[in-house]
């Protein structure tokens, strides 16, 4: 399998606080990816540089082999790389059809595009994908109207919408109903084969996180720690030292 | 079946109201203007979270864009400012409506083109800055124009009279105003159906998620405040020949009345939705009539006070609080199964 993200040699400080120092990794194609680490080690961080949101000050990061360190958010998000914000952001005073009819790919829209009503083929789309996340009943209320967990799944099915080719998740599980997390996972996995969207998961959910991912990366002080399968990340004392604060 | 029955009772009322009380013909063509600018004022202040303070500005640009074009079809402006309404400057009927007809159009097409070019430098602004940024730029156009001696500096610009029967230009105006304030209405509910509707609503939800999303918003902001450019300038253009005569700092650049009425009459009304504008826009203009001709003295004092009074409490506007009271009216907060934890 080929990797579809190759960041290399990454640095990010803010200010004196240095948040990413000289990390390197690789998402391959079609995977499932897990970003671990204790809190303030860097994840977001990381994500925020691979998606444009802030410059890094070194390294590389390539994306289906084009650097992509200097684009702008947009110009990312319509190469096909999308990610999900840890705060779930959703356009609150808009209904859940109207969240997703927006969110259709953008990749060639030319001027005249901006005029366009919604086709049948996109609501057909945008129906069904609510139905995938378990909202269709709950179509026609606004997005700010909606629970923090329903939210975070019609973020997850908006980003479906918008068929990118990796679409990076900031802590899926997080403030979801323990009873719907299997739910969840379920709903990760089949996206991830039935539309073959590649996953690159920040999880603190160790469960959830060893159950998805084929490749596990660990980050402690914004430093890379470990790398490798779910077993052998959870066997690895460094990591297990990280997470219980020996050092 | 009923929207059919309202629109068209609506049109027909529309259409006699000059003819029912011709003493009020300029009122009610004045309202037709506050119809007009809230509603453009709402494309971007309401749909897509962006308020502009600075809109006044495409109503001034656009009287004087009208003005030149028309003085310079038959004359020279420099001569024809010199006289500041003196000499015989004499226009054909030809003369009078081909420079109204082009001069709107020119307003019109000159107004959306600064829209963009400001545009590009203020829309890096967000919330409050990008108020006081377009203000600015309208504050600083009224003064430039004023000391401007080629379009007549702070005495402004005298335009022909209606050529014709003065009654007849009255209803002529009401006219004028009323069919670009429908027809702005009509683009405005095509509009907001189509995907820049929903684009420019996700901008004023979110514009960081829109961004993330893909979505080429700086394009949609643009083009956005480029049409509401466009109905603000052509209204201007008509304005300046029903008023005859306009300065730049009260009548043309006014930032202060029409200015920020143009907001105060959304507020009322109800950002975000159509008919918000349109019904603030005559609350706002009859309260303000009412008061200027029964609380004389008082008139700027009950004005100040209904404008404090919507900003603090009554934020949601009419339109607003109608939707938060009848939400089925609107088609929102359907729920329809009540049970969608048990559909896991």
């Amino acid at each position: 399998m080929s990797n579809i993200i190759e960041v290399t040699g990454v640095s990010k400080n803010f200010g004196g606080v240095v948040a990413n120092h000289d990390i390197s990794l690789k998402v391959k194609k079609g995977a499932i990816t897990g970003l671990i680490g204790p809190n303030g080690s860097g994840k977001t961080t990381l994500f925020n540089s691979i998606v444009g949101f802030h410059p890094i000050d070194e390294g590389s990061i390539t994306f289906e082999g084009q650097e992509i360190s200097k684009l702008q958010v947009q110009q990312i998000a319509r190469l096909g790389l999308l990610r999900t914000f840890q705060q779930t952001r959703i356009y609150g005073k808009m209904n859940c059809v109207e969240n997703m009819l927006i969110s259709i790919p953008h990749r060639r829209a030319e001027f005249m595009d901006m005029f366009a009503s919604h086709s049948k083929a996109d609501r057909e789309k945008a129906l069904s994908l609510l139905e995938f996340v378990g909202l269709y009943e709950k179509r026609k209320l606004l997005g700010g109207d909606l629970s923090f967990g329903q939210q975070k799944l019609l973020e997850f099915a908006m980003a479906l919408m918008n068929e990118p080719s990796v679409l990076m998740l900031d802590e899926p599980t997080a403030g979801i109903n323990p009873t719907l997390i299997n739910g969840l996972i379920d709903r990760l996995k089949k996206a991830n084969e039935q539309f073959d969207i590649t996953l690159f998961v920040i999880e603190h959910n160790m469960r959830v996180i060893m159950n998805l991912a084929d490749q596990i990366y660990c980050l402690a002080h914004g430093e890379l720690l470990a790398e490798g399968t779910p077993e052998e990340i959870q066997n690895d004392s460094r990591v297990i030292d990280a997470y219980l604060g020996a050092h | 079946m009923n929207k059919t029955v309202l629109y068209t009772v609506l049109l027909i009322v529309a259409a006699i109201a000059p003819f029912l009380f011709p003493a009020y013909g300029t009122q009610l063509a004045t309202l037709w203007l506050m119809i007009i600018v809230a509603l453009t004022w709402d494309l971007t202040g309401g749909q897509m979270g962006y308020n502009s303070l600075g809109n006044i500005f495409f109503y001034g640009t656009g009287m004087y864009v009208a003005a030149i074009v028309t003085i310079s079809l038959v004359y020279n402006v420099a001569d024809y400012t010199d006289a500041a309404g003196g000499g015989t400057f004499k226009f054909t009927w030809a003369q009078y409506f081909a420079g109204m007809a082009l001069g709107s159009l020119a307003a019109g097409l000159f107004c959306a083109v600064c829209a963009v070019i400001i545009g590009f430098i203020t829309f890096g602004l967000r919330g409050p800055y990008f108020a006081i940024g377009t203000l600015g730029v309208a504050i600083a156009a009224g003064e430039l124009v004023s000391n401007w001696d080629w379009v007549g500096g702070g005495q402004g610009i005298a335009l022909p009279v209606y050529p014709g029967d003065l009654d007849q230009g009255k209803i002529v105006f009401y006219f004028l105003f009323a069919g670009l304030g429908i027809g702005i209405f009509l683009f405005l509910k095509w509009l907001y159906g189509t995907r820049f509707g929903l684009a420019m609503n996700a901008i004023r939800d979110d514009e960081d998620k829109a961004e993330g999303m893909g979505l080429h918003t700086l394009r949609y902001k643009l083009t956005a405040w480029a049409m509401a450019a466009f109905f603000v300038g052509i209204a201007g253009a008509i304005s300046a020949f029903q008023l005859i005569h306009f300065e730049p700092l009260e009548t043309a650049y006014q930032t202060i009345n029409l200015g920020i009425f143009m907001v105060v009459c959304v507020l009322l009304g109800g950002k975000g939705t159509l008919w918000g504008p349109v019904v603030g826009a005559i609350v706002f203009h009859v309260f303000k009539e009412v008061t200027w001709n029964y609380f004389l003295g008082w008139q700027w004092v009950a004005l100040g006070a209904l404008i404090v009074i919507t900003v603090v409490y009554f934020q949601e506007g009419l339109m607003g609080w109608l939707m938060r009271m009848r939400p089925e009216w609107f088609g929102l907060t359907v729920d329809e199964s009540g049970k969608v934890e048990a559909a896991e």
